[in-house]
């Protein structure tokens, strides 16, 4: 039986095991200017001041005081030290997953060049083995773990899924073909609400002339892990993805139109298991680009609608994809213009960071979509172009909540709609 | 002062002893804390890199200093007011005649200086930009909100030096040893508060600036 007494234990000692330089250094150089709140969609937009990023902190920085600096452990000899306690975890924990989604945009402003998201990331895991995260998440994170998809997508609905398109399209999807050149992940949401996506990666596999394939045991993405902040589950996920992988044989791995899934096997996940890869991780969109800049994929055809495109933050801010988008995007469109603060600087569409899985934050997320919103409204486009599963559905919703109509696309399945192959469009 | 029979020895008194002890604070506390720091050290990274770290740290170093532009409109006062407090106040600290003869006579290091007159306006200006961003952190939702004791003692401990220099500058408090001496021990106060409160930002600042720059070079993130 866990008990509060015992969690707030855990809780502090996962919080310590997250200190190192980095951390310190950030920690000993915030004057408390609070520009990073004016980087954060949930400050801009609420405009109350709890939601200053540096703020979320707080529990990070008070173990940081009292265990890695001299006066701090003075302080506590001496009783002045302010504790972790489980309500103060308590009290915090709505701000660190309701009222963050992991963006990125404050370690981007902040003066002293502190990585404050990446702290944020770091007290979730304090969050978790005190017993502190939302249900949302928990939920997701446990159908991740047991079912294999924070959203319970078995198998057999991705493969019912498949019969369906390569039945409509003729086109045939691979799964467990060893020795594939390339193993495409997918997310749980690209399978029940996108599905279009996998039939544009199979129609742009069949122009590049490239052998891909899915597997059976590792065709989810997405890593509730990294969201929740538990590396021990975040790890167990990875771990899935590198067997299936190994398995097969493959040489690559595509990650998703997703974002998290990409800071999750790209970045994330060799630290997760300690070790490099045998394959290399690729984006979907790094590979579109790569094989469009090589001459392998053509495309026919231009849109003249005027459209813009949404960074998903983890895919460029956080990721480094971010001339691969447009260089796609003005090749098959005419009228593509950039929303102010595009690219790096990006607003977050407000779903991030395990939010959208979170019910609980759902009045704030729509709250905060009203960034997006203004954004949205300066360019005045007919077309919202984006990358990400998640943040074309949260986008969706909240055009729908402010009766915008303006449909979203993802920029794969624009792409393959241009393919074109011995002159004739696929 | 019963310690001291007159001014001068209270000169004497913060010129010698007293800022040897605020010196040694000084010194072994920044020692301490930068230590306490590098020793954490940073796991080893195992993705595959895209970019190289040690180039866009240091690029973020000085990247860093410039603001994107949404954020300066949201905030301007901040960002303006921070800049000109941080000029004049390294203008007065380092091209003070007397500073640099200081500085000269410890390390003997030393540059040209500008014209007191000009230190004199940008001391005043000094003066008046911290009083703004004081007024800024009492009435402000968000800095009033973060704000600690510290904030509030960093800020005094910041003003005092300032202060006490304008005040021995221009001869408003008699004897003009007691003037000066003032002046030195305020600083020496700033000194010894240094290590253990904010302050430490000029120092860990291009620590903090390095890591996350090094971390989005490693990404293939422009800093």
């Amino acid at each position: 039986m866990s008990t509060p007494v015992l969690n707030i234990t855990k809780g502090i000692n996962a919080l310590k095991e997250q200190i190192d330089a980095p951390t310190a250094a950030f920690f000993s150089s915030c004057v408390h200017c609070g520009l990073c709140a004016e980087a954060c969609l949930f400050y801009t937009e609420t405009n109350e001041p709890k939601y200053t990023p540096i703020n979320k902190v707080e529990p990070l920085r008070r173990v940081w005081e009292s265990e890695y600096t001299l006066l701090g452990k003075v302080k506590k000899i001496l009783g002045l030290s302010k504790p972790v306690t489980d309500e103060l975890l308590a009290e915090w924990e709505p701000l660190i997953y309701d009222g963050c989604t992991l963006c990125g945009r404050c370690s981007m402003v902040c003066p002293v060049g502190n990585d404050i998201s990446g702290m944020i990331r770091k007290v979730r895991e304090g969050m978790v083995a005190s017993d502190h995260a939302p249900e949302g998440l928990i939920g997701a994170s446990t159908r991740a773990v047991k079912i294999g998809s924070p959203m319970g997508i078995r198998l057999k609905a991705l493969q019912a899924q498949i019969k369906h398109i390569e039945k409509d399209t003729g086109l045939t999807i691979p799964i467990d073909v060893e020795g594939a050149d390339y193993m495409a992940l997918l997310s749980s949401m690209e399978i029940i609400n996108f599905p279009e996506y996998i039939e544009s990666l199979a129609k742009i596999f069949k122009q590049a002339n490239l052998s891909w394939t899915l597997s059976s045991e590792a065709f989810e993405a997405t890593n509730s892990g990294i969201q929740i902040g538990s590396s021990d589950i975040a790890r167990e996920l990875i771990q899935r993805v590198v067997d299936g992988a190994e398995k097969l044989k493959v040489k690559y791995v595509i990650s998703p139109e997703c974002g998290h899934a990409f800071t999750a096997i790209r970045w994330d996940g060799p630290n997760l298991i300690g070790k490099t890869y045998p394959f290399k991780v690729v984006h979907i969109l790094e590979l579109l680009d790569e094989l469009q800049q090589s001459g392998r994929l053509k495309t026919s055809g231009v849109e003249d609608k005027k459209l813009t495109f949404h960074d998903p933050c983890q895919i460029v801010r956080k990721g480094g994809v971010e001339a691969q988008p447009r260089r796609l995007l003005n090749q098959v469109a005419t009228d593509f213009v950039e929303m102010s603060d595009a690219g790096k600087m990006n607003w977050c569409c407000g779903g991030g960071g395990g939010v959208s899985a979170n019910e609980r934050a759902d009045e704030i997320r729509l709250k905060a979509f009203n960034r997006k919103k203004s954004q949205l409204e300066e360019v005045d486009v007919e077309v919202l172009v984006t990358a990400c599963a998640n943040c074309r559905l949260i986008l969706e919703e909240g055009l729908e909540e402010n009766n915008m109509d303006i449909p979203v696309v993802g920029l794969s399945e624009l792409i393959s709609e241009h393919l074109v192959e011995d002159g004739e469009k696929i | 002062m019963e310690m001291f029979s007159n001014a001068n020895d209270f000169l004497i008194w913060v010129r010698g002893d007293a800022f040897n002890i605020a010196l040694f604070i000084l010194i072994i506390g920044i020692f301490i804390r930068v230590m306490e720091i590098f020793l954490l050290g940073r796991k080893k990274d195992f993705s595959e890199p895209r970019g190289t770290e040690w180039g866009p740290g240091l690029k973020n170093i000085v990247s860093r200093s410039v603001v994107d532009s949404g954020t300066f409109k949201r905030a301007p006062f901040i960002v303006i007011v921070g800049y000109i407090w941080h000029i004049c106040f390294f203008i007065v600290l380092l091209f003070f005649v007397p500073h640099i003869e200081l500085i000269n006579a410890m390390l003997g290091l030393q540059w040209p200086g500008l014209p007191s007159q000009l230190v004199d306006a940008a001391t005043v200006i000094a003066i008046v930009s911290l009083i703004a961003m004081l007024w800024h952190r009492l009435t402000h939702p968000v800095l009033k909100f973060l704000s600690t004791y510290e904030d509030y003692l960093v800020w005094f401990v910041t003003f005092l030096p300032l202060l006490t220099g304008y005040i021995a500058f221009h001869r408003m408090i008699d004897p003009y040893p007691l003037a000066l001496g003032l002046h030195i021990f305020s600083v020496e106060l700033l000194m010894v508060v240094f290590p253990f409160t904010k302050l430490m930002h000029a120092i860990t600042l291009f620590i903090a600036r390095w890591y996350t720059g090094a971390m989005m070079g490693r990404k293939g993130i422009e800093s």
